[in-house]
């Protein structure tokens, strides 16, 4: 098992290598001058010469791309020209935002999606859980930008409870900040409640009929102890894969509910990046971005080392 | 069987046979499957308003009327109401199921084409080829697909091909990898030591026996795709980087809607509740196929 951990850890450095070209070329594909955007529009064609030649846009892309891998390992990610403060300072006081929601989202999908999961496997075929697979359904089709629009119709223009933009601020009391959350929370734990609650349901439903459920049935256990106890710890390695894949994906639904309602994250930071044209920016938050993807990954996959040490890793790797 | 072939004489045991072939064909399986037949139904629907469009919408997409804008739904002459410049909500919708959709098979055919020959050549090739191009798909995969949805319209710009191209892009990492491990399956059987046995060629091979083999999970991950693109075709005309008006898209209609959420909520609603529908048509239909024709992959 330790070898197969340092491979698995050797691989991440092609892929985080891949990571970082890909970063560098799309950032250099995107239209504009940077040195002209940095000055703004009434600067003159000298100075932006000699903001190019600052910056090192005349260098060779071999250099550029050289630079660039240097100043990532010492951890220097450039100047936020439209903030004018260094990149890496924006990014670590956005990330902790755009974490309170994704993973408050997360947890609350949890613990709504596993109960719900583990009663509709019990009752299968029964009203409720029909129903509950019924809206899992709709759930995962869920365009969650809509459904945020949707949250800010109901409870914020029609109800007049919640508020629709923005973060709060704890100087006005901890009831700010929770109730700016609880929309775009609700927002972002939609999909994956309703993945879990899926994947929960049909992993159950996979180990109750299996023979040692039977049998614990035939000894005389209470229902409750096998079906929490030892029928739920089997059903959970592949619940566990799909938190871990959800986790990593929850970046992707902050994006758009971030910009929904203005929850000043790592999402409207981005977004706010490229309209601007603030290219140092968008390289490093998109960088940190994708890099914490990987790294995410990786402690999944380790986890579920340690948890199903039967899996084998190369298939695993080669399957869909 | 054997105790019926005798009772029943050769022929009848012959229409048996093949009546359990029939009932057990994808088409009457899929025929089983309530929620798979729901999905067929909403997706066919769908396709109706895509190829009838000129026929079914009342208006022209695009005529102006100053004088009825924001009309409610259910206005006289306008089922849906209208919008900011007067238009018939109804039309531009089913107008816009055009783009929507077109905008997301595209994608899928884009992201497949290119996928799938990845992972063909990744699986078959194996060695530094795998590697090499396995590890750029973990690459590519570690950018939320919206993220770099967003950034790959920013390079191209607006517009219905460069949506397609930019969303057919991003899906090009689940396609070689689903691709990738069938082959890794196939390429191991029996038929495939044969054929290369009988000296077939490399791309005869991978073309005419192992890519058929690898068919079932391409055509049930490409339904699923097409769910997704449509959410990212709506999610980036939604931040404005995708179809721009006047071009009816859903996500453009969505945009249009969320900017006058309060005084106009029916057109956020309408056009986002045909997003929904149309994505949860292509996903039942999806899990359906998926059930039926790969019993394994049910999950």
């Amino acid at each position: 098992m330790v070898k197969m951990i340092l491979q698995r850890l050797i691989q991440i450095i092609p892929t985080l290598l891949v990571v970082v070209t890909i970063t560098f070329v799309l950032t250099r594909l995107i239209p504009g001058n940077p040195a002209a955007a940095v000055l703004g529009p009434q600067a003159s064609v000298e100075e932006i010469e000699r903001m190019e030649e600052e910056m090192g846009l005349n260098d060779s892309l071999g250099k550029q791309y050289v630079d660039y891998l240097k100043n990532i390992v010492k951890g220097d990610f450039g100047k936020s020209y439209s903030y004018n403060i260094p990149v890496m300072d924006l990014i670590t006081e956005r990330i902790p935002n755009t974490l309170l929601i994704s993973l408050t989202s997360l947890v609350l999908a949890i613990l709504i999606s596993i109960p719900l999961g583990i009663v509709s496997a019990i009752k299968q075929y029964s009203a409720f859980d029909y129903i509950a697979m019924v809206l899992a359904l709709v759930g995962v089709s869920m365009p969650i930008f809509w459904l945020g629009l949707m949250l800010v119709l109901v409870f914020s223009v029609n109800l007049g409870w919640l508020p629709s933009l923005g973060m709060g601020s704890m100087n006005n009391g901890l009831w700010d900040v929770v109730s700016h959350m609880i929309l775009p929370v609700a927002c972002l734990a939609t999909i994956p409640t309703a993945t879990f609650t899926r994947i929960t349901r049909s992993s159950m439903l996979e180990v109750v009929n299996n023979d040692f459920i039977k049998s614990l049935r035939a000894r005389g256990l209470k229902e409750r102890v096998i079906i929490y106890k030892h029928a739920l710890k089997n059903a959970l390695p592949p619940v566990i894969t799909v938190i871990g894949l959800q986790l990593a994906a929850a970046f992707t639904g902050a994006i758009l509910t971030e910009t929904i309602f203005s929850w000043p994250g790592m999402g409207t930071l981005i977004t706010g990046a490229i309209e601007n044209r603030d290219y140092m920016l968008v390289q490093g938050a998109v960088l940190i971005t994708a890099m914490a993807f990987v790294f995410v990954n990786l402690a999944v996959d380790l986890l579920y080392m340690v948890i199903n040490p039967k899996v084998n890793y190369e298939s695993k790797g080669g399957g869909a | 069987m054997e105790h019926k072939k005798d009772s029943l004489g050769g022929q009848a045991h012959a229409v048996m046979l093949e009546k359990e072939r029939k009932s057990n064909s994808a088409w009457n399986k899929i025929k089983r499957n309530k929620t798979a037949m729901l999905g067929l139904f909403i997706v066919v629907f769908m396709m109706i308003l895509v190829i009838f469009a000129g026929i079914l919408a009342p208006y022209d997409p695009n005529e102006l009327s100053l004088g009825s804008t924001y009309l409610k739904p259910g206005s006289p002459g306008h089922i849906f109401g209208t919008d900011e410049f007067g238009r018939d909500l109804l039309s531009r919708i089913i107008y816009g199921s055009r783009i929507s959709i077109l905008v997301a098979v595209g994608a899928t055919f884009v992201g497949a084409t290119i996928g799938v020959l990845l992972g063909l050549v990744s699986g078959y090739a194996g060695g530094i080829v795998d590697s090499v191009i396995m590890r750029i798909m973990d690459g590519m995969m570690a950018f939320p697909f919206i993220l770099l949805s967003i950034i790959l319209m920013t390079i191209l710009g607006t517009g219905v091909f460069n949506v397609i191209l930019a969303v057919g892009i991003a899906n090009i990492p689940n396609f070689a990898r689903v691709v990738r491990g069938q082959v890794h399956i196939v390429k191991n059987e029996d038929y495939c030591k044969a054929v290369i046995g009988i000296g077939a060629s490399h791309p005869r091979l991978l073309f005419k026996h192992i890519l058929p083999n690898t068919l079932s999970p391409i055509i049930v991950y490409a339904t699923l795709s097409t769910a997704g693109s449509i959410i990212s075709e709506a999610a980036l005309s939604f931040l404005g980087l995708g179809i721009t008006p006047p071009t009816a898209s859903w996500g453009n209609i969505l945009r249009a809607g969320k900017e006058t959420l309060n005084t106009a909520p029916h057109i956020a609603t309408i056009s986002g509740i045909f997003i929904l529908l149309t994505v949860l048509g292509f996903n039942l239909l999806g899990d359906g196929i998926r059930d039926v024709l790969d019993p394994k992959m049910k999950k």
